[in-house]
């Protein structure tokens, strides 16, 4: 594990006892954190925990019903405009893709900057070209997403989010639909942007990937943070007795 | 290296046979299947020989020719045509400009179009003209009818200007906005053309036939399709007030046969209406049959959205898009295309539906050839007079129905 050179104490998001409930399912129980700025945090847990739940309140997919929650000094409230600013400044990533499947892949990362950031379409494409590039993915430009395999698939998707230049990103269980031969590939550009300094949330099970990029490990059950800690810590020395279960059966194979 | 190469490429079967052998296999491998076919063939040959006596020999034609000018214009004043062909002009500018800066299936559709013209250019009329027809005033209408309505040199003006416009534009794309606009303004501008205004106007209770079809089923679907997108998703709103006007509207409008609708229009509205507030009857036609079709046509679009997974507009709210440009950029491109079929049939159905107007005294095609068998000179003749209409109803329905195939097929790129 290397040591985040990028991490400030600025804290990025505040949550503070955080309630969403579907109908009368209560999915989160009061979670309670703070994201620094430039913090790359790993979020995992059994299916059904909350894990994905909480990511998308922060970006307002899921609306919270208790609580609080400030992005970059903004809280999130019913109010359209604070809530379109937040998705500004907020990129995410979604397991399945989600690119426009009628768009080539350029006009997914493009559509964003033209549409929102009112860039002219010159100076978009000019961008877009360059993050495909830095996903090594140029050659893919003018192809149409489903005529490439899912590893670029969610390159493109990962371009499409940065190319709103978020502060923050988000990581729904990115590798959670690729055939097992692509995740690496996916992982190296998210580990390529963690060094980068971007502020990141990751859902995932990729134990590997949260062990060597994260500075906290926040373990989810039941709709509560039942550990959080450092990657050595969580792997090595875990407190909780759910942990140490989920633990051995994740590393077990 | 060499266990790469376990597989040898292997061609598929050749199971393709020549024409005779099919005969063999498929029409007379028994005895008994011997003897239906060539049942079949006496029967085919007897149909299509009756079929051939009736059309060469038997059929009055010239009911047609005669009456053409009424069939395409209704009574719309002789003198006054020259505003139909400024309104023809007008599309073929505009069609050729756009088969140019759109290239692809537009210039297909175009060319299309304007090959239909080259051959009713060519479409030998004069041997109809020159065939006996022994009443006086016959021939004068008909006369009329060829040299004013139907003169060759104005129509191969239209097909010049398409060719000539066509070339102005290639190349252009700044010209799209301008074309698109043109389309838009074409609208008014024919309704206003064809009226006129002063002293030259002509009523609407003089346009007629396929004229006024042509006219009340381009309104009705231009209008009722983005009629029908918005009552689509305000039926899919989050706001009760418009979800439940927008399914209302569907709902009862679905609910009542279009005469109603129509009958509505033009005779209990006119009463409800202040006294001297008098809304045309072409108008009110118009209007009934565009929000009949709409509420159809929302029904159509709503099976397109809901097609559309969540997790498309989750990822267009994730980059920031706002509401409308969702819809606009991601959900409606991708809901209308997978609906194409059920759209365009509902317009081919709209097309057709144009005919009832007959009922609230509109003459329109179906109108006009039955005001004709009501001339005793004509009378009797409703085959060929109604094969003829149908031959024109089916190229329309039929262009229709071959233009969204290509849009399909042409959209079908990007689509896995």
């Amino acid at each position: 594990m290397t040591e985040n050179e990028n991490i400030t104490n600025d804290p990025i998001i505040i949550c503070e006892d955080v309630h969403k409930w579907f109908d009368d399912f209560h999915v989160l129980k009061g979670i309670t954190t703070t994201f620094k700025k430039g913090e790359r945090a790993v979020i995992c847990g059994p299916s059904g925990s909350g894990k994905s739940t909480f990511i998308r309140t922060i970006n307002r997919l899921e609306e919270h019903q208790r609580g609080t929650i400030i992005v970059d000094g903004i809280e999130l409230s019913n109010d359209l405009r604070n809530i379109n600013l937040i998705r500004q400044e907020v990129g995410m990533v979604f397991q399945q893709f989600n690119l426009f499947p009628h768009l080539t892949n350029i006009k997914n990362i493009t559509l964003g900057p033209i549409q929102v950031r009112k860039m002219s379409k010159r100076a978009a494409e000019e961008a877009a070209l360059a993050l495909l590039e830095r996903m090594d993915i140029a050659d893919q430009a003018y192809k149409y997403p489903a005529e490439i395999s899912g590893g670029q698939q969610q390159r493109v998707a990962i371009a499409r989010a940065l190319a709103m230049e978020p502060k923050i990103m988000l990581f729904d269980e990115p590798t959670s639909a690729l055939d097992p031969e692509m995740i690496s590939e996916v992982l190296d550009v998210m580990r390529e942007l963690a060094h980068s300094g971007m502020t990141m949330l990751v859902v995932t099970h990729e134990m590997g990937f949260a062990r060597e990029v994260a500075d906290r490990i926040m373990f989810f059950d039941e709709g509560v943070v039942i550990e959080e800690a450092a990657p050595a810590d969580f792997f090595d020395n875990p407190q909780h007795e759910r942990t140490k279960l989920f633990i051995s059966q994740t590393l077990q194979h | 290296m060499e266990n790469l190469a376990i597989t040898q490429e292997v061609k598929p079967p050749n199971t393709s046979k020549g024409p005779v052998k099919w005969l063999q296999d498929n029409l007379f491998n028994t005895w008994y299947n011997t003897i239906l076919t060539f049942l079949a063939l006496v029967f085919l040959f007897f149909v299509f020989r009756g079929i051939f006596i009736w059309v060469f020999t038997q059929a009055e034609w010239q009911v047609i020719p005669a009456n053409l000018q009424i069939l395409m214009i209704g009574a719309y004043p002789i003198e006054q045509v020259w505003r139909i062909w400024i309104v023809l002009y007008t599309l073929f500018v505009l069609l050729g400009l756009s088969a140019a800066v759109w290239k692809g299936l537009v210039l297909r559709i175009s060319t299309a179009i304007a090959i239909f013209g080259l051959i009713l250019l060519l479409i030998p009329l004069d041997i109809v003209k020159n065939s006996e027809i022994g009443y006086a005033t016959l021939e004068y209408n008909f006369n009329i009818a060829y040299l004013i309505f139907f003169k060759r040199k104005w129509l191969l003006g239209g097909l010049v200007l398409f060719v000539v416009s066509f070339f102005l534009g290639r190349d252009k794309n700044k010209l799209k906005r301008w074309v698109i606009g043109g389309w838009v303004l074409s609208f008014p501008w024919t309704m206003i053309t064809l009226h006129g205004f002063g002293e030259n106007t002509v009523s609407t209770t003089n346009w007629g036939g396929l004229l006024l079809t042509l006219i009340l089923a381009a309104v009705g679907i231009v209008v009722c399709f983005p009629l029908g997108v918005l009552l689509a998703l305000g039926r899919r709103s989050q706001l009760p007030a418009i979800k439940w006007v927008s399914t209302i509207y569907i709902e009862t409008t679905r609910g009542v046969p279009l005469i109603t609708i129509l009958f509505m229009g033009s005779i209990i509205f006119p009463i409800f209406m202040p006294g001297d507030f008098q809304l045309d009857k072409v108008i009110r036609a118009m209007i009934a049959l565009t929000l009949f079709s709409a509420a159809y046509m929302a029904e159509n679009v709503r099976g397109g959205l809901q097609a559309i997974p969540q997790g498309q507009v989750e990822a267009a709210q994730a980059v920031g898009l706002t509401y409308p440009k969702t819809m606009l950029f991601i959900v409606l491109p991708q809901a209308l295309r997978s609906v194409i079929p059920a759209i365009v049939g509902q317009c081919i159905s709209l097309f057709k539906d144009t005919s009832l107007v007959t009922i609230v005294g509109l003459q329109d095609l179906l109108g006009i050839a039955r005001s004709i068998l009501g001339n005793p000179t004509w009378q009797g003749l409703y085959v060929e007079l109604y094969l003829f209409i149908a031959a024109i109803y089916f190229i329309f329905c039929y262009a229709m129905s071959y233009v969204s195939q290509k849009i399909e097929a042409d959209l079908g790129i990007g689509k896995h």
